[in-house]
């Protein structure tokens, strides 16, 4: 029997739009709030070890997905099963106090994931020349460039090692030179057969290359999950794109 | 019980976001720990001039008594208002990563009571300089203090919750907060100022009034605490957090969907 590290089952998660109340709407009485649900239903494994990228066009709910999965939206309706695995979400703009320096946010990041301040001064050296953030490192985060922030986010996650990295939209982070390291961080991240690491992005070239299956969602429901060629062949035919434009 | 749970496991992350916060308020200003001094002589000094010039009020060791009042004032004013946006300000933590709402409180309640000690460690100068007769009877101040700080905690929990889903809260608590400052006597006593009957109602009704009052009492002028009623206080203080834990973990998933 294959053993599955991630187990999803009938997932619904909703927004609340007008949940928002001013005085101004107190006063007018109280709207009913409209729910927009992200997540319609949706069932999946995945198993150990594997790496699954997520696809689907803009607002199909894959960010959605891998918030709850990181256990930051509670579920509507169903469950989702990690087995008791530690679990970390990495995406553009990952969680810094603006106005502390990337030292303080390199530890308080990693004491909210679980890790004790004391390992995180260990993995300290590797993150920072990682991020190759230089002198920058002691200055606010407010202060950083996006690419800044994002290569630190990147190598904060990447150092972690929890056993279910959930990936949000950061395959294409910094310049050309840090993309390449991250490229091979990230391969070298998900080679570890204990680790299981699910993936979203728009870039079906990398997608294509990294991950050994495909969830696709539409609509907040599951359209295809299954091998990579196979159901990039089947998206590519439902969103009318070629070949040519795979990477854009 | 989950909350003590909670608030012993991210004990660690409490203390080391607070040490962190004020390093980067003192890295990031010019005369960066002078101000955590500066601020509350400055702001005493305000008051000392509006009572003494323009109005012609005073008290025994009227310095001493503003600062002592301003103290507890600022932990609360500050705590609460800071508290309604906190969400919203810690937005980019909580939509990253799951931590427990009431952790990010304590977070911003430890950086308050850390300038609340500083302010209180003046008063303790002025102490000197005014000579004012010490007695036992400041003990008594750790009780008074304690019960401020819980109740402090309970009722910006409420804000905490409630911050997220009104917009214009901040607005509507700024103004209710100025208009308590006046009535909190933090400029002038209560007791004496304000006419009978309605200084002792202030004093019952108003829970900032009481505990400032209360404290000056004790370690100013000598005089009892009504222990009863500080009792009575401190219970609504661990109502309020029972209530505003019980908010937050009901709805605190849904923060990140309103926010």
């Amino acid at each position: 029997m294959e053993e599955y590290a991630v187990e999803v089952n009938d997932l619904h998660v909703g927004y609340r739009i007008t949940k928002r109340l001013s005085i101004k709407n107190l006063m007018k009485g109280r709207e009913k709030p409209k729910t927009f649900e992200a997540l319609k239903g949706v069932s999946f494994s995945v198993k150990k070890g594997a790496i699954v990228g997520v696809i689907g066009k803009n607002g199909s709910g894959k960010s959605t997905l891998l918030r709850t999965m990181a256990g930051i939206f509670a579920p509507d309706m169903g469950t989702i099963d990690l087995k008791g695995q530690t679990v970390s979400l990495l995406s553009i703009g990952v969680g810094f106090q603006n106005e502390m320096s990337g030292r303080e946010n390199i530890i308080l990041s990693g004491m909210l994931l679980g890790f004790s301040e004391q390992e995180m001064r260990e993995r300290m050296d590797s993150i920072i020349e990682f991020a190759e953030l230089g002198e920058f490192i002691d200055m606010p985060v407010r202060t950083y460039s996006s690419g800044m922030h994002s290569k630190l986010a990147f190598s904060i996650t990447a150092s972690l090692e929890t056993d279910l990295i959930l990936i949000d939209e950061v395959l294409s982070v910094g310049d050309a030179k840090f993309k390449k390291k991250s490229y091979r961080k990230m391969k070298e991240l998900i080679s570890n057969k204990d680790r299981t690491v699910m993936i979203v992005s728009h870039s079906l070239g990398s997608v294509q290359k990294l991950c050994d299956s495909l969830l696709w969602l539409n609509d907040g429901q599951v359209m295809m999950q299954g091998d990579a060629k196979e159901v990039i062949k089947h998206y590519m035919e439902f969103m009318d794109i070629n070949e040519s434009e795979k990477d854009m | 019980m989950r909350f003590f749970q909670d608030i012993a496991k991210y004990r660690k992350y409490s203390i080391y976001a607070m040490k962190a916060e004020l390093k980067s308020e003192v890295a990031n200003s010019y005369l960066n720990w002078v101000w955590w001094i500066l601020h509350p002589l400055g702001m005493m000094l305000v008051y000392v001039f509006v009572a003494e010039i323009v109005f012609q009020r005073s008290e025994p060791y009227f310095p001493v008594f503003v600062f002592s009042g301003q103290t507890v004032w600022t932990f609360f004013n500050r705590s609460l208002k800071q508290g309604v946006n906190i969400i919203r300000k810690k937005k980019s933590i909580i939509t990253k990563v799951y931590v427990p709402k009431h952790v990010l409180m304590i977070q911003l309640l430890l950086v308050n009571l850390f300038k609340m000690m500083i302010s209180f460690g003046i008063v303790a100068v002025l102490f000197m300089a005014y000579s004012v007769p010490l007695s036992w009877k400041i003990l008594e101040s750790i009780p008074i203090v304690s019960s401020a700080i819980i109740f402090t905690f309970g009722i910006s929990l409420i804000a905490l919750h409630a911050g997220v889903y009104i917009d214009d809260l901040s607005n509507v608590l700024d103004i209710i907060l100025r208009f308590l400052f006046y009535f909190t006597g933090i400029f002038y006593s209560v007791e004496t100022r304000v006419p009978a009957p309605f200084n002792k109602i202030l004093l019952n009704v108003n829970p900032m009034a009481f505990f400032i009052h209360s404290l000056r009492n004790c370690v100013l002028y000598d005089t009892g605490v009504n222990w009863l009623l500080l009792l009575i206080w401190l219970g609504i203080g661990i109502i309020f957090i029972v209530i505003g834990a019980n908010l937050i973990y009901k709805h605190e998933n849904d923060y990140v969907k309103v926010i």
